[in-house]
This record gives C-alpha cells, sequence and structure tokens, in this order.
C-alpha cells in the first residue's frame, strides 16, 4: 500500500450565515487505500454527509470549503474547476445518495438514464452502451434485465431501485463509491442484499467505499477500517475490529456500548448523556467535554490532537503522553 | 389510457354543450332579432312572417335543438348587419387570428423558456434580475398600452414596421396567410409581441419556479455525482421535469391569446375575428356573437383535450394512473 487513493487533510467545511460562521466539519483527516472499505459513523448531523459531499465537490452554497486539503490518486482535487471536478465524478469519484426512491429521474427510462451515464464516461456507442447497462442491470440482481432496461423508475420498488442506482455508480467505472446511508431508506429485510450487492461487486473490482451509515452491523461485516466521527470532527479511527473490541475514545465507547453484543451475551447498555452540540453553540476545548464521564484538565480548554493508540488515532487527552507520565 | 381519452372527451362534449347553451340564450333573449333586422317601416305582418321564418315561433327547445344542430354543421345563421352567413365571415377572418396567437405563442415561448432556465440558474447574475424587472413590466401593463408603445417607437419613431393591418396575403385554399411575403412577416412582429408578452413572461416565471425546484431534487444532485454534463442535466434532467407545469399554462393561455387577440387587433386594426367580434357587438350583432363564443369555447375545450394527451405522453407516471383508474 503505497499512495493512498483518497487523502484527506485538514479539511473544514463552513456555512457563513448571517449570524455567525458555522463550522461544520473541523479539520477532518483521514486517508482511504485503493480498494479499501471506510465506514464512517456518527450521530445524525456530526458532518458525515457533509465530508463526503465535500469529496466529490458537490457541496451546496453556501456551504463551502474553507480550508485543508484533499488529494485522489496524488492529485490535488478541492481547489479544481468545477468542470475538471465534473470529469472525475461519475468516472473515478462517485456518490450514492440516502434515498433511492428520489436518485432516479422520474421522466426517463431506467435504460436512458444508464445509457447516458456510460456514454459520458466511455467511449462507447448507443449499442454498446445498452448492451453494457444491461450487463450492469443484470450485475446488481435485477431480473430480466433486457425487458426491465425500458421502464420507468417507478416501476421499480424500492430495493430495486437502489440496485439501479448502483448500476449507474459503477457505469463510469469508479475507483471510489462515497455511499450516503445507501441502505436508510429502505426496508429492513432488504438492507443486507444491497449492501452484499454493493460490497461484492465493489470486491470484484477493486472499488473503494467511504460508506456512511448508522448501521454497525453492516461496518462491522464489510468495513476494512472505521472512523467516528462528533460534532465535525474524527474522534477516532482504525481497524473496524479495534474499534468495535477495543475501542479508545470515550464517545466510541458509548457507541459501542449501545449497540446489543452480537454474540448474544447480554452486556449493559451505555447509553451516552446528553446529546451533540448545535453547530452555533460548540463547546470549548473537546467538543465532547461536557458528555465525557472521564473529562479531567486539558479537555476544557484545547481539543486533543489525533494520538496514536496501538493502530487507532484517538483524538482524547486521555492518550497523551505528558499525562502519562 | 382509453378510458381516460373516452372520460375526457366526454367531459368536453358536456362543456361545449354548456357553451352551446349559453350562445343561444344570448342569440334568443338577448334583444329581438327581428327588431335588428328589419326597417322602421315594415309592417307587423312582416315581422310576424319573418318571426316564423325564423323558427321564433317553435318552442324554445326546439329551437335549441335547432341551433345545436345548425352549430355542429357550422352554420350560426346570416349576420344582422352584413346579411352573409356567419360561417363564412368567420371562416374568413379566423386565419388572421390564428397566425396571429399561433406567433405570439411560439414567441411566448420560445423566448419565454430559454429565459426562464436562465434566470433559474442564474439566479444571482445581474441578467437575471433585469431579465425578472423586465418581466415585471410585461405582466403589469395592460396589452393595449404596450401595443400604443410599441407602434410609437418602431412604427412611428424608426419607422422601420407597420403599425396596423396583415400586409400582404397570399391565399391557400380558403386559408389566406401573412407567413409567405416579407410585408406580411413584417405585420405580425408587433402584434405578435404585444398578444404574446404577458404570456412570455408568465412562462418565464414558470420556467424559473419550476427550474429552482427541480434543481433542489435528489435526482439532478445524482445526476451531478454521475459527472453529466451541465448540458444534459440543465436542458435534460431538469427543463424536461419543469414541462408538465409549462404545458398546462401555455395550452390553456393559448385559449386566451386567441379570446384576448380582442384587444390587439383593435389596436393594430388586425382583420382577425376579434376585430369582427367587436364590431359585432357595437352592431347588436347576435349571430357574429353566438358563432364567436361558440368557436372560442370550442378552441378552449380542444386545447384542454391536447394539453391533456400531452401531459401523458410527457410523464410516464400520469400514463400508468391512467390506465389503472
Ligand atoms: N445548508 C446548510 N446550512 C447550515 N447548516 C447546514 C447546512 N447543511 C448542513 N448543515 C449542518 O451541518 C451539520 C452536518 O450535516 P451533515 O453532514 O448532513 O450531517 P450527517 O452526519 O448527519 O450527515 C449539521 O449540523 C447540519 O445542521
Ligand atoms: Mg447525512
Amino acid at each position: 500500500m503505497s499512495e493512498p487513493l483518497l487523502k484527506i487533510k485538514d479539511l473544514i467545511v463552513e456555512f457563513p450565515t448571517r449570524r455567525a460562521l458555522l463550522r461544520a466539519v473541523d479539520k477532518v483527516s483521514f486517508e482511504i487505500a485503493k480498494g479499501e472499505v471506510l465506514g464512517v459513523v456518527g450521530e445524525s448531523g456530526a458532518g458525515k454527509s457533509l465530508t463526503g459531499a465535500a469529496i466529490i465537490g458537490l457541496l451546496e452554497p453556501p456551504g463551502r470549503i474553507a480550508g485543508g486539503e484533499i488529494y485522489f490518486d496524488g492529485q490535488r482535487i478541492d481547489n479544481l474547476a468545477d468542470e475538471q471536478m465534473r470529469h472525475l465524478r461519475g468516472k473515478r469519484i462517485a456518490m450514492i445518495f440516502q434515498d433511492p426512491l428520489t436518485s432516479l429521474n422520474p421522466l426517463y427510462r431506467v435504460g436512458e438514464q444508464l445509457i447516458e451515464t456510460i456514454q459520458t464516461h466511455l467511449p462507447m456507442n448507443k449499442k454498446q452502451a445498452r448492451k453494457r447497462a444491461i450487463e450492469l442491470l443484470d450485475e446488481v440482481g435485477i431480473p430480466a434485465p433486457e425487458t426491465r432496461i425500458d421502464g420507468y423508475p417507478h416501476q421499480f420498488s424500492g430495493g430495486m431501485r437502489q440496485r439501479v442506482v448502483i448500476a449507474l455508480v459503477l457505469a463510469g467505472e469508479p475507483d471510489l463509491i462515497i455511499a450516503d446511508e445507501p441502505t436508510t431508506a429502505l426496508d429492513v429485510s432488504i438492507q443486507a442484499q444491497i449492501i452484499s450487492v454493493l460490497k461484492r461487486l465493489c470486491s470484484e473490482r477493486g472499488t473503494a467505499i467511504m460508506l456512511i451509515t448508522h448501521d454497525m452491523g453492516v461496518i462491522a461485516e464489510i468495513a476494512d477500517r472505521m472512523a467516528v466521527m462528533y460534532s465535525g470532527q474524527i474522534v477516532e479511527i482504525g481497524k473496524t475490529y479495534d474499534l468495535i473490541k477495543n475501542p479508545k475514545h470515550p464517545y466510541t465507547k458509548g457507541l459501542m456500548g449501545s449497540i446489543p453484543s452480537m454474540s448474544g451475551e447480554v452486556k449493559r447498555l451505555v447509553q451516552i448523556p446528553g446529546s451533540m452540540p448545535r453547530l452555533n453553540d460548540i463547546p470549548s476545548g473537546c467538543s465532547f467535554h461536557p458528555r465525557c464521564s472521564k473529562v479531567f484538565e486539558p479537555c476544557y480548554s484545547k481539543r486533543s490532537p489525533q494520538i496514536k493508540v496501538g493502530q487507532s488515532d484517538v483524538a482524547c487527552w486521555l492518550y497523551s503522553e505528558e499525562d502519562k507520565k | 389510457m382509453l378510458a381516460f381519452m373516452i372520460r375526457r372527451i366526454i367531459q368536453s362534449i358536456i362543456v361545449m354543450f354548456v357553451v352551446a347553451l349559453i350562445s343561444f340564450l344570448l342569440f334568443r333573449f338577448v334583444g329581438d332579432p327581428v327588431n335588428q333586422m328589419v326597417g322602421i317601416e315594415t309592417t307587423p305582418e312582416q315581422r310576424e312572417a319573418l318571426r316564423d321564418k325564423l323558427g321564433l315561433n317553435d318552442p324554445v327547445i326546439m329551437q335549441f335543438f335547432g341551433f345545436i344542430k345548425g352549430a355542429a354543421q357550422f352554420d350560426f345563421g346570416v349576420s344582422y348587419q352584413f346579411k352573409r352567413p356567419v360561417a363564412q365571415m368567420i371562416a374568413e377572418r379566423a386565419p388572421a387570428t390564428l397566425e396571429l396567437s399561433l406567433m405570439s405563442a411560439i414567441f411566448a415561448l420560445l423566448v419565454g423558456i430559454p429565459m426562464g432556465v436562465y434566470t433559474g440558474l442564474k439566479r444571482n447574475s445581474i441578467l437575471s434580475k433585469f431579465f425578472l424587472t423586465v418581466s415585471l413590466v410585461g405582466i403589469s401593463l395592460p396589452t393595449f398600452l404596450i401595443g400604443i408603445l410599441l407602434i410609437y417607437i418602431f412604427a412611428v419613431q424608426l419607422q422601420v414596421l407597420p403599425s396596423f393591418g396583415r400586409g400582404e396575403v397570399v391565399d391557400i385554399g380558403f386559408w389566406s396567410t401573412g407567413l409567405l411575403t416579407v410585408s406580411g412577416l413584417k405585420a405580425l412582429i408587433l402584434p405578435s409581441i404585444t398578444l404574446g408578452l404577458f404570456q412570455m413572461t408568465l412562462i418565464m416565471r414558470l420556467v424559473r419556479a419550476e427550474m429552482l425546484e427541480v434543481m433542489r431534487t435528489d435526482y439532478i444532485k445524482f445526476a451531478r455525482a454521475r459527472g453529466l454534463s451541465r448540458t444534459a442535466i440543465n436542458f435534460g434532467h431538469a427543463l424536461k421535469n419543469t414541462l408538465v407545469p409549462v404545458i398546462t399554462i401555455t395550452g390553456l393561455q393559448l385559449g386566451s391569446v386567441i379570446a384576448f387577440a380582442i384587444i390587439t387587433e383593435t389596436v393594430f386594426s388586425w382583420p382577425g375575428m376579434g376585430l369582427l367580434f367587436l364590431h359585432s357587438v357595437q352592431n347588436v350583432d347576435i349571430p357574429i356573437m353566438a358563432a364567436y363564443l361558440m368557436l372560442i369555447g370550442f378552441l378552449f375545450v380542444m386545447i384542454n383535450l391536447i394539453v391533456d394527451l400531452l401531459y401523458v405522453a410527457v410523464d410516464p407516471r400520469i400514463r400508468v394512473s391512467g390506465v389503472s383508474q
């Protein structure tokens, strides 16, 4: 593993509002290797979606990247012109949104949307693109793709539509897929199917995934590494196994404690009291300190840097060398 | 689909029946037709004979059926004033009005849609603000004032365009067209703009509002995430989704354009049906008024029907619900 596929350094996303400058993503740094699956978890409002949108260059104004650097395949992309960025979108970096029911244009046949996307990225004529579209639909598990290709989105069920969305995302053969809660809007019974389709097709192709989700089960199943976000920051990032079995940050501990253990043993559910601060009311120092049971001196005044603990990086003063001495 | 069409056609017939009733009542009860047709020196016997001949002594219901029967065969009787068949007079005047209405509708669409797209996409540009201000003028100024202003500028001051009449016309069968001669086309410019300005601003504002709405949808976000070109997104995915309301409004407005051509025709001495109608009102020429009413009613109904069918062509979702109902 030489050069990471995606490298983010100190990313800041801000919203200038009339009253104040809201900082929704605050100095986030992480890397994703080629073919790696990075799970991103955190309460809603933690800045997960905005981080994804910033990477693919689709932040909605007035939101903007106010600092930091994003490198993709060694090339800096956060300052690219929109037209250059467009050539990366779909072709190198793709994104799946939460709601498949609204992600497809209702007035175009599924095939038209696929063919258009394929032809945007690959040198194919209409006939070749159609053949490819049918193959893609087949790969994502849509039965009778030769006829379904001429259907309109409203003729597909929610799960089938998200399969179409996956086919569309794969059409440009990207190296990285940002999947923002791809199954949250779906029926629980089909969530696992969709995830396994995504996982299978990506590992066949060596496509990396940044998987944003609430579902720790999904993360445990397919993510190589995971990042925990809280209040616009990554509080802990490391191997999935390490974070689940041996969480370091008090917030990660609380998060892991609040899911029932898979093995069936009855563990006490640790609830973290309080809720995540609003953007206009971020506490000083470590923004988790008002909810933290381990809070001590340094937490009030200064945010901890990422500290290497085992193989994980943890932003918590508890692990600072100076304090241990 | 078939059931949907049949239902709409039956509705249309009912509407036409009501319009016929109103026209008939106008015909029958506004003024005394005989008084309108004869001089003061006509004897009571002669008047009574005329009454009989016109069928005015028959039971009202029979008269109504007679009226409908005539109307169905385009027989609206004879003009009191000109002593000529009304249908013939209207047929002579119809091409002028229809060409004017068509040109103004085309003007409204060709200018209104691009302006709406532009102002919807570039909300904050100076040009957008200029368009919106101009459109406000278009909406608030009365038609006759716009006509007079245009005449003043282009006919009186600049002397580049005629201020009245149709110019040279060419007869193709029963249809006299101004579209084939330079003077005929030049004569169409000012009246078309006058008549179409209101619709143009309406369409522009409608397209703008719809564009703003559509650009926020998930499927546009997803289309951008797939790296589709800006043209494909703006003029394909987005514009197509704004078309359903635009078709409705344009269709409905086409009816009013024809109906409100009266004012424009008056300002520009345009020899169309509107001008004929205005003269017939001044002279209480009831058969012409009744026939005009029927014709306008018929046009509205037909346009509505076509608009409904166009919807179905644009939006596949309606196609399905049409079947299921
Ligand atoms: N357009 C916006 N204006 C102001 N604040 C926003 C805007 N969009 C998102 N935010 C804020 O940014 C924060 C992070 O949002 P998001 O990345 O969507 O969170 P999540 O982790 O749930 O995906 C939230 O607190 C949200 O309120
Ligand atoms: Mg989100």
